[in-house]
């Protein structure tokens, strides 16, 4: 939390300003009781009449304006400054998570990420408000309150202070003692939660099956769980009113008696015993706001933890020196790459070279988990090699600027994401400034022309988030679209014709060799089809590269890459 | 929702209600209990300040009266208070528990055409938050609004008999604070509208940039997102300030209100005291002791007001929500088993479609006249482009939807007149999208058949060549699956259902190959098992490998939900249609 202080640089008036007018309206609030003795000492028993009276009941209303006046002041500065510094705060955070590198992406997870800048900022955002708000007014009241008792009286004071520890003790007790009863409970709920989803999910299944019956009985046994779980942490949150209760009231009836004995001796007055009642009163209500406030802000702190750990990561990718392209050198070279993923025991690329000619068409194929998307993400540098080098022209990619590295590169990658906008938005992500023409011709040559032919609005169709209006296979198409718009050096296509028919796969790789600008193509596959006319065909197996040369080669020299092919072609060919 | 249909919905969780009558009764009287201690306290703490006047005048045997009465008080109020909220646990678990297991219970039974039209996210939110929110709507009804109104009466009541002319001022005034709240709370009932929109603008942007970060990063796009996201950010400033800011002033303007009122009573009571024409319009004499009551009273009648206008939202919230689950637990189950329904024993597997027309929705014909036989132990392969339609036929094969009309027959029994278990008992299915239960490997294995001993389970992973990948998990049978068995690869929970199948043998199948994303080792091994477990046994195969294509008795060629060719292999490359292309152009270059 600490850390996170600094963006309230920017509001130190705010922040300082917001506590000052809640401990005036504080203040204000302990005068009533004063008043209030006053009226019945001077104005009933004193007999200063009715202009006395008049005077206190005045001075009643302007404190109540006072303190209205200071809490709107106060309300508005703590907004302010929680506001403010939740605006700093997410910009900072949106920043860093766009300069992170894949691996740390990996690392953190799409979701964990986004819970980071959405709920933690914002209970963030509400812890410091709050803590502006009531940090200073309720401790205030409540020993404020006390002080006000032992100015009146220093045994009366004392029974203050007592009840104030029974009272505490209690109300944190409780909290803490529900706290991780609250947690077992919601762990139950989550039992249940799981429950009704996996029984929804497995529908077909568990009918097939015949489970309904089991699935009931085990439902029912998790619920009962949980309502067990909730009835027992109920029980004792539900000690929390009476107790309190019981606690004040005694402590009324002590005050009593000890302001009794003192009237009698004549060290208090009637008035100052009604005074002291008041003042027992208000301590509770400001008692609980404080122990709710010390949950909230204990809950902000650890949001405030996390979302620090992602503003302290630095991004791992390594930068070198600029070098010069070196002449004679192949387009692409991978030199011995070894490729770690974090925490991984096996090497996700294990000693892979090859060279790539300009304009060559490379094949890369293999199962899942073969390395061949890691293969592809080494050429825009998305990761750093743990050993070995990637070279473009002679050039080692860590020497290129990343920015200038990856405008050269066209990737589609493998999930086809579109974004919220339109059409013509989207496939500009490729090409800022591209005009309608160029636009128009990517769509043509990633054969996506019926695509949006298909759409009332043409290029500005509007895209809904995630793309959910387009089908898997238009989509695809459009995120080569919006690769090709780029009129890339390097074209990588991911897996990108998984969900289009044999006949559109081959219709886009025509057009693609057919492309004026000649890129080098990268193409990841999990079907010979695609691959079998590249210039080269490189397989891979669980990271190690066990076949590199063309079809025809392949077929003669290379076990599993015969394997696949006649997995998918039996018979037929051979 | 409109008023109506509410009320249906209050009547149907007053029905729910039911089983709770005696604690429903218990809870009122306990909370009468505490509202009266409650009352009663600030009473006999008045009487003791009117005891304490002046020096050496102290009543001291009134003030020990008086203390044991408050003592006795508290003591019942506190007692009675923690029996309540005790009671109001136990009713308000108890009915979530209940509406829970009814819920749950109809989701076992419903016809799966509900399920696949509702969103399974949406159906457990129904379960889970919505059954949350109903119970803290029925909790706070319970324990706020009962004690609330009981203690407004009752407050008033003791006002009016302490001191008339103090009670008319504080039932004069205190609507005033009600009347602040609720002007300031429609004011900012739109700014919070306008900051939850924009707030879930910017959520959105940010589920699609940074779920999506490294397409944002290959394409360079960071600084236009961080414009975009500032854009946004900004916006998102201005709306909150206001609506934290405006919404945070209904405390201060409240407690200003009760200020006023606080004065006023003050005012009225001293006046009242020094000037003996008032005093005497009242019956009974007035004193200090019952001023600093009443300065108790005017202080605590306000919380009840607040705190019912929260319950009633929050009522009307949990109403809301409680017609969304009454939705799902109301809704009709499938149509049950007829009582006479045939209990199908061991079938040979004969299988035939006769005039059999079937669509999902009534104007939107699907299948139309659909005849086929299938004999026992035949293959049919069933080809198509995806999106075609090949679960259709899965989903009236296995009853998971009924047809419209004609007939489906299994050995000649036509089977909507059979028991839906015994017909699915007879069925293997091992469908593309594998589903695995949490729980163990064996657990997972033994789903259809609960009694099967150790040495079958091995038997059936080795036959379904899952044996050796199993023995490689850290505790092998025994090792525990997280939810849809995420720690495995594609294959091998593929390979887990398959042995699932083998375990209990039944004579027909449904086999539904998987398309991509396997490695080619492990697609031999699906291909080996599926090729053991096939054997003698009809089977209905939805097919995209060549090989099982071919070998298959009769192919069936669907499009746009229709089956529009069927036929062997070689008749329907002779027949040159759609098949024909299909394979074809799966040798295009």
């Amino acid at each position: 939390m600490k850390k996170l202080l600094k963006y309230l640089k920017n509001y130190k008036l705010q922040s300082v300003l917001a506590p000052l007018f809640k401990l005036l309206e504080a203040g204000f609030e302990l005068f009533v009781p004063l008043v209030v003795a006053a009226i019945i000492d001077n104005g009933i028993n004193g007999g200063q009449g009715a202009g006395y009276i008049v005077k206190a009941c005045l001075v009643l209303v302007a404190l109540g304006v006072v303190g209205l006046i200071s809490a709107v002041a106060a309300q508005y500065f703590a907004a302010r400054a929680a506001v403010g510094f939740s605006k700093e705060l997410r910009h900072d955070l949106f920043k860093k998570m766009q300069t992170l590198s894949y691996s740390e992406m990996d690392g953190l997870g799409a979701s964990k990420m986004i819970t980071r800048m959405t709920g933690d900022v914002n209970q963030i955002q509400s812890g410091v408000n709050l803590v502006l708000r009531l940090f200073m007014r309720s401790p205030f009241i409540v020993f404020g309150a006390m002080i006000m008792a032992f100015t009146i009286d220093v045994t009366a004071g004392g029974v203050f202070g007592i009840s104030i520890m029974v009272l505490c003790v209690v109300v944190f007790g409780i909290m803490l003692a529900s706290i991780p009863l609250y947690k077992k409970a919601q762990a139950k709920l989550d039992g249940v939660t799981s429950s009704t989803r996996e029984t929804l999910a497995g529908a077909r299944v568990l009918r097939a099956f015949c489970k309904e019956e089991d699935e009931i009985n085990e439902y029912n046994k998790r619920n009962q769980g949980l309502t067990k779980a909730q009835i027992f942490v109920g029980r004792v949150s539900a000690l929390m009113n009476p107790l309190t209760y019981a606690i004040v009231n005694c402590a009324i009836i002590a005050l009593l008696y000890v302001g009794a004995i003192k009237v009698d001796g004549g060290s208090l007055s009637q008035g100052q015993v009604v005074s002291l009642y008041n003042y027992m009163s208000q301590i509770l209500i400001e008692l609980i706001k404080l122990a709710n406030l010390i949950i909230t802000v204990t809950k902000s702190f650890a949001c405030a933890g996390r979302v620090n750990e992602i503003l302290e990561m630095q991004p791992t990718l390594m930068h070198t020196k600029p070098q010069s392209a070196a002449e004679n050198a192949p387009f692409i070279e991978f030199k011995n790459v070894c490729v770690n993923y974090k925490n991984a025991s096996v090497n996700a690329l294990d000693n892979v070279s090859f060279t790539v000619g300009k304009g060559q068409t490379v094949g890369i194929i293999g199962g899942t988990g073969a390395g061949k998307t890691t293969l592809v993400n080494m050429l825009p540098h998305f990761y750093d090699c743990k050993s070995g080098e990637v070279l473009i022209d002679g050039r080692n990619v860590n020497s290129i600027g990343d920015e200038e590295l990856r405008a050269q590169c066209g990737i589609v990658p493998q999930r086809a994401v579109l974004f919220k906008g339109t059409v013509r938005e989207n496939i500009k992500w490729g090409k800022n400034d591209a005009d309608d023409g160029e636009i128009l011709a990517a769509i043509a040559a990633a054969q996506a022309t019926d695509v949006i032919k298909s759409k009332t609005s043409g290029l500005d169709e509007q895209v809904e988030e995630g793309g959910k209006n387009f089908s898997g296979g238009q989509r695809q198409r459009l995120t080569v679209a919006r690769a090709l718009v780029k009129r890339p050096q390097i074209l990588i296509l991911d897996d990108s014709a998984s969900a289009l028919d044999y006949a559109t796969d081959a219709a886009l790789r025509r057009s693609i060799k057919e492309l004026d600008y000649n890129p080098t193509v990268f193409i990841v596959s999990q079907r010979t089809s695609s691959i079998r006319n590249a210039d080269k065909i490189i397989v891979l197996d669980g990271g190690k590269m066990v076949g590199l040369g063309t079809h025809s080669q392949l077929m003669e020299s290379c076990e599993i890459y015969k394997e696949i092919h006649n997995s998918q072609y039996k018979r037929e060919e051979a | 929702m409109s008023k109506v249909s509410s009320k249906i919905v209050l009547k149907r969780i007053l029905k729910q209600l039911k089983n709770y009558k005696i604690l429903l009764s218990c809870t009122l009287f306990f909370a009468l209990l505490t509202v009266a201690g409650t009352l009663a306290t600030p009473i006999f703490f008045g009487r003791a300040v009117d005891a304490i006047t002046e020096r050496g005048k102290v009543d001291f045997s009134s003030l020990t009266f008086q203390f044991i009465l408050t003592g006795a008080s508290i003591a019942i109020t506190c007692v009675s208070q923690w029996l309540m909220n005790v009671i109001n646990n136990r009713i308000t678990y108890g009915v979530v528990k209940d509406v829970r297991e009814e819920a749950f219970k109809n989701l076992q039974r419903l016809p799966l055409s509900f399920l696949d039209s509702h969103s399974s996210g949406d159906i457990v939110s129904r379960n889970i938050a919505d059954v949350d929110q109903f119970a803290d709507g029925l909790l706070m009804g319970f324990t706020q609004l009962f004690t609330g109104v009981l203690t407004i009466v009752g407050t008033l009541g003791i006002m009016i008999y302490l001191n008339w002319i103090i009670a008319l001022i504080v039932f004069v005034l205190t609507p005033l604070s009600l009347f602040v709240a609720k002007f300031i709370a429609s004011k900012t009932y739109s700014l919070f509208k306008t900051t939850s929109q924009i707030r879930g603008e910017q959520t959105a942007f940010i589920n699609e940039m940074i779920g999506n970060l490294k397409v944002v990063q290959a394409f360079n796009r960071e600084e236009e997102n961080m414009n975009k996201f500032d854009d946004v950010n900004q916006r998102l400033t201005q709306a909150s300030l206001k609506s934290i800011f405006y919404s945070s002033l209904t405390n201060p303007s409240t407690r200003f209100v009760n200020a006023v009122v606080y004065a006023a009573v003050a005012f009225a009571g001293a006046m009242i005291l020094i000037v003996p024409s008032m005093g005497a319009l009242l019956p009974v004499a007035f004193s200090v002791g019952k001023l600093s009551g009443l300065l108790a009273y005017a202080n605590q009648y306000t919380k009840p007001f607040n705190e019912i206008s929260g319950v009633v939202t929050e009522l009307q919230n949990a109403i809301a929500c409680a017609a969304r689950i009454y939705e799902i637990i109301d809704e009709t189950p499938q149509t049950p088993d007829a009582r006479d329904a045939l209990d199908l024993q061991s079938v040979n597997g004969d299988v035939e479609f006769k005039n059999v027309y079937f669509s999902y929705v009534a104007d939107k014909k699907l299948i139309e006249n659909l005849n086929l036989k299938a004999k026992a132990g035949q293959r049919i392969a069933i080809v198509g482009p995806t999106g075609c339609g090949k679960t259709t036929l899965i989903n009236l094969l296995m009853r998971f939807y009924d047809a419209d009309s004609g007939e489906i027959s299994v050995d000649g029994n036509n089977i909507l007149k059979v028991t839906r278990k015994s017909l699915r008992k007879n069925y293997g299915m091992v469908l593309q999208d594998t589903w695995l239960k949490s729980g163990t490997v064996r657990e997972n294995i033994a789903m259809g058949k609960a009694d099967a001993t150790d040495e079958e389970i091995i038997e059936a992973a080795k036959s379904a060549y899952a044996h050796n990948f199993i023995m490689q998990l850290p505790q092998g049978y025994d090792t525990v699956l997280s939810e849809d068995g995420g720690n495995l690869s594609q294959g091998q929970k593929q390979l887990l259902c398959i042995t699932r199948i083998m375990l209990c043998l039944p004579p027909m199948l449904i086999l539904d190959e998987a398309t991509s994303s396997i490695d080619t080792r492990t697609e031999q091994k699906i291909q080996a098992a599926f090729a053991r477990l096939m054997q003698g046994r009809t089977s209905f195969i939805v097919a995209h490998r060549l090989s099982t294509i071919k070998e298959a008795d009769l192919i069936l060629v669907m499009r746009d939900g229709n089956i529009i060719e069927q036929g062997t292999h070689a008749e329907l490359l002779k027949l040159g249609g759609f098949y024909s292309n299909l394979y074809n152009s799966q040798f295009a270059i």
